[in-house]
């Protein structure tokens, strides 16, 4: 959204996600719709780190952490419950909750861009050594056993709110999925259009001069570093569903810097590129991982060096400029 | 009282453990504003290079303390010259293209040895104080810890070549215009922290044991350790590293080790909250 109004790439894109959403279950099989539901999961995470770290300017490494906290929330909560409208709503309130104590510490201490990245790495990294070590009758929450390095398997997965008895079949929960995804991909353009997001925008581009402008930068980072923890543990609590299983995993570092390279791959500052990075490196995992020829970290480092030296901007930014040089600025401008 | 013997022991190879892991980097990022993720893998290559000589009957002292280090300065000289001397003055890019390096790293070696732990026996046996064995191994890295940092002091104090490093990153365009090659001085610096790093990696081999992820277990530690030290690197990471490794092991022996780790990066975070330039920003002002 740009002086207000939709841009027309924004409403394209929404259109698009619309059409994907519905005419997916009717063209794919079981097994490709399920493939999709996780992708569709994963993008939920990308535009989390995609908003705090291109909009923001905020280096977050430990969205992972967000996302774990999520999948273990929900899945802790679940078990317990039998019932997964509290869960759900509870794997985004509590992350939420941990990132706004996590970034307490680290915005009100003014704390710069690498010490950030550093410490959130490391509180994932921690995270992971945690839950890898809960293996035993003696770490369990209620009902639910943690169960380590081996993770916690067959968790309820999503019903209709309020009935139990009635879960969600996979062509529903590609549904569900897809709608989180067009909600939160519109909802942080619309915030992003707001006040609120001018002003966030604004101290990426110059922190001192907001915070001469009177504009308070911590409790701005503070904010957005929330709701990224939020939509993380949103994504969190999809992916867990989806297997109907959480594993310390989740936290693992390669986790992380998948992450990392969704969006540097799909670019820095574009909600779209997040996406579109994490669909890419999504696909190439899931092809890789069914071969023997070529490590996986191996491929990833590779790529992840490629953008860095190579396309620092990432696909969507370097595309709108290509366009941009072929049919004129102020068309392309808007897009995405 | 062999208790408290025991537990001191204890503490000192925390310690120990934690300057030799963070003093490489204390180099690098210190001197030279240079993040490198890769960090935890130069370790793990270290690792490798002394448990892979041992194996093909070189002396395992050897291996660690010239094998090790030489293998890594020399791919950390490689690294700094193809990728980290494009990104010079640009920290995020740095640190993101290290982060790839650190994912192949951990890849290429995936692929040759496999995703399984090698280890190497640790020398020298074991000696009894009262009723506890303890391995005299683990003293000797107290004092290597220790001698590397008073070499590092000494080279950088004493010698011409401390100087010429210390007037480079202080002033990069003064140290040229004095006939200096400050690119030359970046490749050195960078090897020597890699080195270093890798003769750390060597020394841990007998204890920890190498596998292509452990990385991942370092170098958070690492980061944690020289930030939170601050601006004298060898003042800064000998505090920091006191202060965690103390806080690590006492947690580690009343609870677990995981309770330690949790404890170490939570004293982290309090501290940067109240000291955000690292100990070394308030105390120690000045010291190298």
């Amino acid at each position: 959204v740009i002086g207000g109004r939709w841009s027309p790439g924004i409403v394209l894109t929404t259109v698009a996600m619309v059409v994907i959403a519905l005419g997916v279950p009717q063209l794919v099989d079981q097994f490709g719709l399920l493939q999709l539901t996780v992708f569709a999961a994963m993008c939920i995470l990308a535009l989390s780190l995609g908003f705090v770290w291109g909009y923001g300017g905020i280096l977050c490494f430990g969205q992972s952490a967000f996302f774990g906290l999520g999948g273990y929330t929900y899945a802790v909560t679940a078990i317990n419950v039998g019932e997964s409208t509290l869960a759900t709503i509870l794997a985004v309130v509590v992350p939420a909750v941990f990132a706004a104590l996590l970034g307490y510490f680290m915005f009100y201490g003014r704390l710069s861009d690498v010490y950030l990245g550093v410490i959130t790495l490391s509180v994932t990294l921690i995270f992971f050594n945690l839950m890898n070590s809960t293996a035993g009758d003696a770490y369990r929450v209620g009902k639910a056993r943690l169960n380590g390095f081996n993770g916690m398997p067959s968790l309820p997965t999503l019903n209709v709110p309020g009935d139990p008895g009635r879960p969600l079949d996979p062509t529903e929960t590609f549904y569900l999925v897809m709608a989180f995804v067009v909600i939160v991909y519109v909802g942080l353009h619309v915030l992003l259009a707001s006040h609120f997001g001018r002003v966030v925008v604004a101290i990426r581009e110059n922190e001192t001069r907001c915070e001469l402008l009177g504009y308070d930068v911590r409790l701005h980072k503070l904010l957005v570093f929330t709701i990224g923890g939020g939509i993380a543990g949103l994504a969190g609590c999809l992916f867990a569903n989806w297997g109907a299983f959480v594993s310390p995993n989740v936290f693992s570092l390669t986790m992380t810097s998948q992450i990392i390279i969704w969006v540097i791959v799909g670019g820095l500052g574009t909600l779209l590129g997040p996406i579109i990075g994490c669909l890419i490196m999504q696909y190439l995992a899931t092809t890789l991982g069914t071969q023997q020829l070529a490590n996986t970290n191996l491929i990833f480092g590779i790529i992840f060096l490629a953008f860095v030296l190579l396309v620092p901007r990432g696909i969507v930014p370097s595309l709108r400029r290509l366009g941009a040089r072929a049919v004129g600025p102020a068309r392309v401008r808007d897009l995405a | 009282m062999d208790l408290v013997a025991v537990l001191m022991l204890e503490i000192l190879n925390g310690v120990a453990t934690l300057v030799l892991i963070s003093v490489g980097l204390a180099i690098i990022f210190g001197m030279m504003r240079v993040i490198n993720l890769a960090h935890g893998e130069f370790l793990m290559l270290g690792g490798y290079a002394a448990i892979v000589a041992t194996n093909h009957g070189v002396n395992i002292w050897v291996a660690m303390l010239v094998v090790a280090p030489l293998v890594v300065g020399v791919i950390g000289v490689i690294a700094e010259r193809l990728i980290i001397r494009v990104l010079y003055g640009r920290m995020i890019d740095t640190l993101l293209a290290t982060w790839g390096l650190s994912l192949f790293f951990v890849g290429i070696v995936t692929t040759i040895f496999g995703n399984t732990v090698a280890g190497i026996g640790a020398p020298l046996g074991s000696v009894g104080v009262g009723r506890y064995n303890i391995s005299v191994y683990r003293l000797v890295l107290v004092g290597l810890a220790a001698a590397i940092l008073a070499v590092i002091f000494v080279v950088l104090r004493r010698t011409r070549l401390g100087l010429i490093a210390r007037g480079t990153m202080e002033n990069p365009n003064m140290a040229a215009a004095l006939g200096v090659s400050p690119p030359r001085v970046y490749a050195t610096t960078f090897g020597v922290g890699a080195a270093l790093t890798g003769l750390a990696g060597g020394l841990l081999a007998p204890i920890s044991g190498v596998l292509p992820t452990v990385g991942a277990a370092y170098v958070a530690k690492a980061f944690i350790t020289v930030i939170s030290g601050g601006t004298a690197i060898l003042a800064g990471t000998a505090a920091a590293s006191t202060l965690f490794g103390s806080v690590n092991q006492l947690l580690t022996y009343f609870t677990t080790p995981v309770i330690g780790e949790a404890g170490l990066l939570a004293a982290a975070i309090l501290l940067l909250r109240f000291l955000p330039h690292g100990i070394t920003g308030k105390l120690f002002r000045g010291s190298l």
